[in-house]
């Protein structure tokens, strides 16, 4: 594979971008369509927390919720994932068992970074150790802005190499980036670098995920797709919380990426409160009301 | 990663297309079985008797039956406007003259969505276009000449700004509410009263405007509608008692009308067909340029003037931009324009599809190499899959007549200079796009390209603020903005 020279990756038109972007919700999903999409939604979720306060007990709780969703309705499907600390992996390992659902870890100083490399491949082998399935590691925001782009580059590939068959998300940190064309260079240098996902946001950051920077990110693994036969993994993170904000960015996948993007191996929401608006809106299709939120778990 | 092994490389968009259906709802549109013509405030019988259907393009069926108004129903209706206009109009306090203006744009917003809806079954574009842009245009245009009404002596200072009297106003087919809003609002903001002839094929709208306007309680005769094809529209540009002539439509047309008022004393203002270049540079942002092409060319089934219909792409990107073009292509949802999902909808009428249909034949004829999306098409009504041409030639018929339709002519460049060379190579001079992230060469671009209205970094992009027109073939005067008034008064 060739390395480009990542100083001149394509230019973004921030106006173009937004205004694509907001094209996507004019799309209007109706009976099978939405049905489909939100179970579809549902089963990308990479339900998460990532608290100070954390504790055992509730990643256990987690962990059963992301079992059974809402046993009010069969059939549901699970999530894609639960997304905790290092050292909740052994935790929700556990408590998962064998029932098909991935322990993603954030590892690498979470959420700044700001560490060394030593410390910061010593906190992904301890995910990696406790069982993690994936890895969520973030980029050294401080050297992208300085024009480091090797340091950053050369980071994420010493971590894809212990993280084995493990695979790695890499989060960009978006609302640190400042504008689209950063966005689109930090994509293109953590896939090229060896990363299975791009991811947008820790969500410890405001903005988390937007349209437009999904939207940048989508179109730039279209592009290394093209460019190299590889596919990559997107994963939109923190501040989509509403079912129809879901089926949005399904809309949008669909239509950058394609069908065979349209799955939880090549798509994931990081959230922690849209299961339950998923939910609500699935009764709402079987039953045709809305029910009260209190009839979904807060788990 | 081998050269062949990358050419099988494909993204599939065919779900897209799969979606549930989301039909507008029809209720909101009351359509009467039969509309007259609009003379003095009053919808009165055709002194011709004929009526003519008027066909919803995208079912084949039926919606109304509309008044054809012949030489002596013109002459009505220009009686009227000019009796309101001596008797009433010009001297009716300006800022009266705005209260009424603004009161049609509060009804056009109150009446948007029937607007909407009727605007997609009579005329066949996406109910997404007519309703986010059409009918929300159309009221900003009476907004903005709204607030002119009273100001003209600033848009004007010491120039005594005068009305002409009674302008005949003749229309397309393409955005039917919009360009009678294009004409009206300023006819109006000026002190003229106004007889105004919409396409045969989408004279519905127009008319409820007309019901708009009496709910506005516009003087009667301030303005007249009336319906019919070409010779109606002859009459009314024939008449002696009318002082300026606005026309959109054909250049074709648009010649006819400049040979028939010469030698009077007519004003016109005249905007005709386009064949405009959109140009796409290596440092351009690509994914935001390709939406610039689509927007340009499959917009309202290309039934734009304005629209992009040459793309020029500098030569180092021309096979990316085509890749991405084509993927762009395959998620457009071509059909029902009811359905709130549509992006491409049906062809205003059969003769136009005819049209449309010969310049796809002749492309081909002419070595160009045809590329159409593999999409589903609705067997009744007018439909087109959005085609592109490549491998064409300066001198091909398709890259130098206006098709007007979802086509588009593809061409590559080498150097700026090329590219203004190949662009200005038309009779026609309405629009151009630019697509560079450089600003000095967008300004050497715009300097040269020889077009009324050139975009940058985007395309199709209307504001009543911004006057619009053309050079050459593309007609005369401005629509639009302070330019706009200016069509419309003696100074």
């Amino acid at each position: 594979m060739v390395i480009p020279d990542f100083s001149k990756t394509s230019f973004i038109d921030q106006l173009g971008i937004e205004e694509r972007a907001a094209g996507f919700t004019k799309r209007s999903l109706k009976e099978h369509s939405k049905l489909n999409g939100l179970l579809l939604a549902l089963n990308m979720i990479d339900l998460t927390t990532l608290e100070g306060k954390d504790t055992e007990g509730k990643v256990r709780q987690l962990c059963y919720k992301a079992m059974h969703l809402h046993d009010a309705y069969p059939d549901l499907p699970t999530v894609a994932a639960i997304c905790v600390y290092p050292s909740m992996v052994g935790v929700a390992k556990k408590a998962l068992g064998d029932a098909g659902i991935k322990v993603a870890s954030v590892a690498t100083a979470f959420p700044s970074g700001q560490s060394s490399l030593k410390i910061k491949k010593e906190d992904t082998k301890l995910a990696l150790q406790q069982g993690a399935d994936e890895i969520d590691m973030v980029i050294s925001r401080g050297k992208f802005h300085q024009g480091e782009y090797q340091f950053v580059f050369d980071e994420i590939a010493a971590i894809k190499e212990i993280c084995g068959t493990a695979r790695l998300k890499v989060i960009l940190e978006t609302g640190e980036l400042g504008n689209y064309d950063k966005v689109r260079r930090a994509s293109d240098i953590a896939m090229y670098a060896g990363a299975d996902f791009i991811k947008t946001s820790t969500g410890k950051i405001q903005p988390a995920a937007t349209m437009p920077v999904t939207l940048v990110m989508l179109e730039a693994i279209r592009d290394f797709y093209y460019k190299t036969g590889k596919k990559i993994a997107m994963k939109p993170a923190g501040g989509i919380s509403k079912a129809k904000q879901a089926l949005h960015y399904l809309v949008m996948l669909n239509e950058v990426l394609g069908e065979d993007w349209m799955n939880n191996e090549w798509f994931r929401f990081g959230a922690s409160s849209l299961a339950n608006d998923i939910l609500m809106q699935l009764m709402k299709q079987k039953t045709g009301l809305y029910q009260s939120a209190d009839y979904f778990s807060i788990d | 990663m081998s050269a062949t092994k990358k050419n099988t490389l494909k993204l599939k968009f065919d779900s897209s297309r799969n979606l549930a259906p989301a039909p507008e709802s029809k209720s909101v549109a009351k359509i009467a079985d039969r509309y007259d013509l609009f003379i003095n405030g009053k919808f009165e019988k055709p002194s011709s008797k004929k009526y003519f259907d008027t066909i919803n393009p995208a079912t084949e069926e039926k919606l109304s039956v509309v008044a054809e108004a012949n030489a002596a129903d013109v002459n009505n209706a220009v009686a009227a406007a000019r009796t309101a206009y001596e008797k009433q109009w010009k001297k009716t306090a300006p800022k009266e003259r705005a209260k009424y203006i603004y009161r049609i744009a509060r009804l056009i917003q109150e009446h948007a969505r029937e607007l909407a809806v009727i605007e997609t079954l009579d005329g066949g574009k996406p109910i997404r276009e007519s309703r986010d842009f059409d009918v929300p245009t159309a009221a900003n245009h009476f907004f903005y000449y709204a607030g002119w009404a009273d100001k003209l002596d600033y848009a004007f200072p010491n120039r005594n700004p005068q009305p002409l009297g009674v302008a005949g106003q003749i229309i397309p087919w393409n955005f039917p509410l919009l360009m009678a809003a294009w004409k009206i609002a300023p006819a109006l903001a000026t002190g003229n009263t106004v007889v105004l002839k919409p396409a045969e094929t989408t004279s519905l709208t127009a008319l409820k405007l007309a019901e708009i306007i009496q709910e506005a309680d516009l003087p009667p005769g301030v303005v007249n509608i009336i319906t019919g094809a070409g010779t109606t529209g002859a009459a009314l540009v024939n008449h002696p008692d009318i002082n300026k002539i606005a026309f959109t439509g054909s250049t074709e047309v648009g010649k006819m009308i400049q040979k028939a008022i010469a030698g009077t004393n007519k004003k016109a203002t005249l905007e005709l067909g386009g064949k405009a270049a959109n140009i796409i540079f290596e440092d351009a942002p690509l994914d935001q340029a390709v939406e610039g092409i689509i927007n340009g060319i499959f917009f309202n089934q290309g039934h734009v003037c304005c629209a992009g219909s040459r793309l020029l792409v500098q030569e180092s990107v021309y096979k990316i931009v085509l890749q991405k073009l084509k993927d762009r292509m395959e998620t457009l949802i071509v059909g029902d324009p009811m359905d709130k999902n549509t992006d491409i909808g049906a062809i205003n009428s059969k003769q136009q599809l005819d049209v449309i249909n010969k310049y796809l034949k002749i492309g081909q004829q002419e070595g160009a190499e045809m590329f159409q999306i593999n999409c589903n098409i609705p067997k009744k009504g007018f439909f087109c899959r959005p085609t592109i041409f490549t491998n064409v030639a300066q001198s091909n018929r398709i890259a130098q007549e206006e098709i007007f339709g979802p086509v588009l002519a593809i061409q590559t460049f080498r150097t700026e200079d090329e590219a203004i060379e190949k662009a200005n190579n038309t009779p026609f001079g309405l629009s151009a796009g630019v697509w560079t992230n450089k600003g000095s060469k967008m300004f050497n671009m715009t300097s040269k390209l020889k077009a009324g209205v050139i975009w940058a970094n985007t395309y199709n992009k209307f504001d009543p603020v911004s006057p619009f027109g053309g050079y050459k073939e593309s007609g005369f005067g401005r629509e639009g903005g302070l330019h706009g008034l200016g069509a419309y008064l003696k100074v």
